[in-house]
Formats: structure tokens, sequence, C-alpha cells
């Protein structure tokens, strides 16, 4: 979980890495919009525009929903961040639970040898 | 900070990875050095499960911990915090009970909580256990990770930083 964790912080600084992303970002903080507004908007292909916005859903910095024949984009961290968050305390906590849970397996192991 | 170092893996154990591989469904999974029957003795006598289910580290113990492990039988374990007055009750019931592979139950402390589901599987001297909850519905586990959201992540400070920088080029 933390190499995921890892991986996806990897991908939102990749994401974060390109001047049209964050413009991307910058846009999307102010209002969700189109595929096709942003790509008018950073005067830019349809398909060039998919393939950036596609880096930052990958990075979890964007969700998109299309509805009819329209994706519509908007900023996606937070829930990423309380997802990561959540799932990393409640691995925390399984990963407790097993190292205890580890120890009475060892235990019950030697009894049966002792057997 | 020391909660990056804690949540890292400790090479000398076996890893805990926590998943969740659909919209309302969560895998865990890790690797015991011991044969699935006494992983599943450790799971299913109370006297066992007490000395494991609440850890310490958490804050939490048991006031009590009944489990009838067996189909058609009942748990209930009640717990107390360190940090608060208020015990907290976790309740339900075994749907099944295959002897040193499978383990169903119900979580029914909440309308919304999981069917949990946890299996042994023996890979030579060794056990893997993987545990499944799977959620009524994907908001049932979005609202999970919403309430339950300790902020208490080991990634927390590459998040802070993260958020910082997202947070200045939205604003700007």
């Amino acid at each position: 979980m933390v190499q995921c964790l890892q991986a996806r912080l990897d991908a939102s600084f990749g994401a974060l890495s390109d001047a049209t992303r964050r413009g991307v970002l910058e846009q999307l903080g102010q209002a969700d919009a189109s595929i096709t507004v942003l790509a008018e908007r950073f005067h830019m292909t349809l398909t060039g525009m998919k393939k950036h916005v596609g880096v930052l859903e990958q990075a979890g910095l964007v969700t998109t929903e299309k509805v009819g024949r329209v994706r519509t984009c908007k900023l996606g961290l937070r829930g990423l961040q309380e997802e990561a968050a959540w799932i990393d305390s409640y691995r925390q906590l399984w990963d407790a639970r097993f190292d205890d849970l580890d120890k009475i397996v060892e235990e019950l192991k030697r009894e049966i040898k002792n057997r | 900070m020391n909660e990056n170092q804690k949540s890292e893996p400790n090479l000398m154990k076996n890893p805990t990875t926590v998943e969740r591989t659909s919209e309302r469904e969560l895998v865990v999974t890790r690797l015991f050095s011991g044969p699935a029957h006494l992983v599943f003795e450790a799971w299913t006598k109370p006297e066992l499960l007490k000395r494991w289910w609440a850890p310490k580290s958490f804050g939490i113990s048991f006031v009590s911990c009944e489990a009838d492990v067996r189909t058609g039988g009942s748990y209930r374990f009640v717990f107390s915090q360190a940090d608060s007055e208020q015990t907290m009750a976790f309740f339900g019931r075994y749907i099944e009970v295959t002897p040193h592979s499978r383990i169903v139950w119900t979580n029914d402390e909440s309308s919304d909580g999981a069917l949990s589901t946890v299996t042994f599987e023996e890979k030579g001297d060794k056990t893997l256990l993987a545990l499944h909850e799977l959620y009524p519905s994907k908001q049932a586990l979005d609202d999970a990770i919403a309430s339950g959201s300790t902020g208490t992540s080991g990634a927390g400070e590459q998040f802070d930083l993260l958020d910082t920088i997202l947070d200045s080029l939205v604003r700007s």
C-alpha cells in the first residue's frame, strides 16, 4: 500500500510537471469544463487535450464524467487524498492485527511441536 | 513526523496489502508462516481472537468478546477506546464457516455494513489470507471512507505538499 501511495504521488507530481496540465488544473479550479472547451482555451486539438486530461485523471487530480456527448472534467484530488489516507490507516489497523495474529500462529506451531 | 516510518513495510515480516478492487469492495491480504488450520483456529476461538483483533497501538481494547463461530452463529465485540468514555459494539452473524478455508460474516452495526469474507489458502507451509469486504453500494464504501478519514496517512506529508501546490495553482 505504501508503494501504491508512492506510485500515486509519482503520478500526481508527474502530471504537474507539464505547463498545460497545470493550466488545466487552474482552469478547473474556477469551473468544471468540457474537453472541447479546454482544447479551445489552450489552442489544442481535442486528441491532444484528451491525452492531457487522461494523465491528470490517471493521477487522480481530475475526474471526468460523460453526459450525452460531452465529457465534463472537474478537480478530483480531494476524494483521492481522503481515500488514500483512509485506506492507509485501514491497512495499518489490519497490519497491527496481523502482526499479533502472526505471534499467535507461531505460538500454536510451537505448542504442536511440543505435544 | 514518524508516521512515514511507521507505515513502511518491515522487510522482516510479511506485508499487509489493501486494495480497493471495485467501487464497493476492499481486499486485504497477508501471508502467514503456518498452516491454514492454525490461522483458522486463531480466528475462530474467542480466547485467541481476543488477543489480536484489538491492537494496543490503536488504543482499543476488548470489554467483551462473544463469538460463536459456526454457520448461523453470531458475534458481538465490545471495545473501549483509550481517548473516549464510550464503548463501541460490533456485531453480526456468521453466514458460512467452512473449517480451515473460509468464513463469511455480516457487519450489522450499520445498515451499510460490509459483508466480510476471509479465505485461508495453504501455499506449502504458509497460508495466504485474503479478506474481502463487500459493501452494499459504492455510496456505502465512499461514506465509510469519508466518515472514517483519520488524516494519519503515512504519506501525509507528501499529500500536504501536493495539496499546497494544487491550492496555489487553483487559487492563482
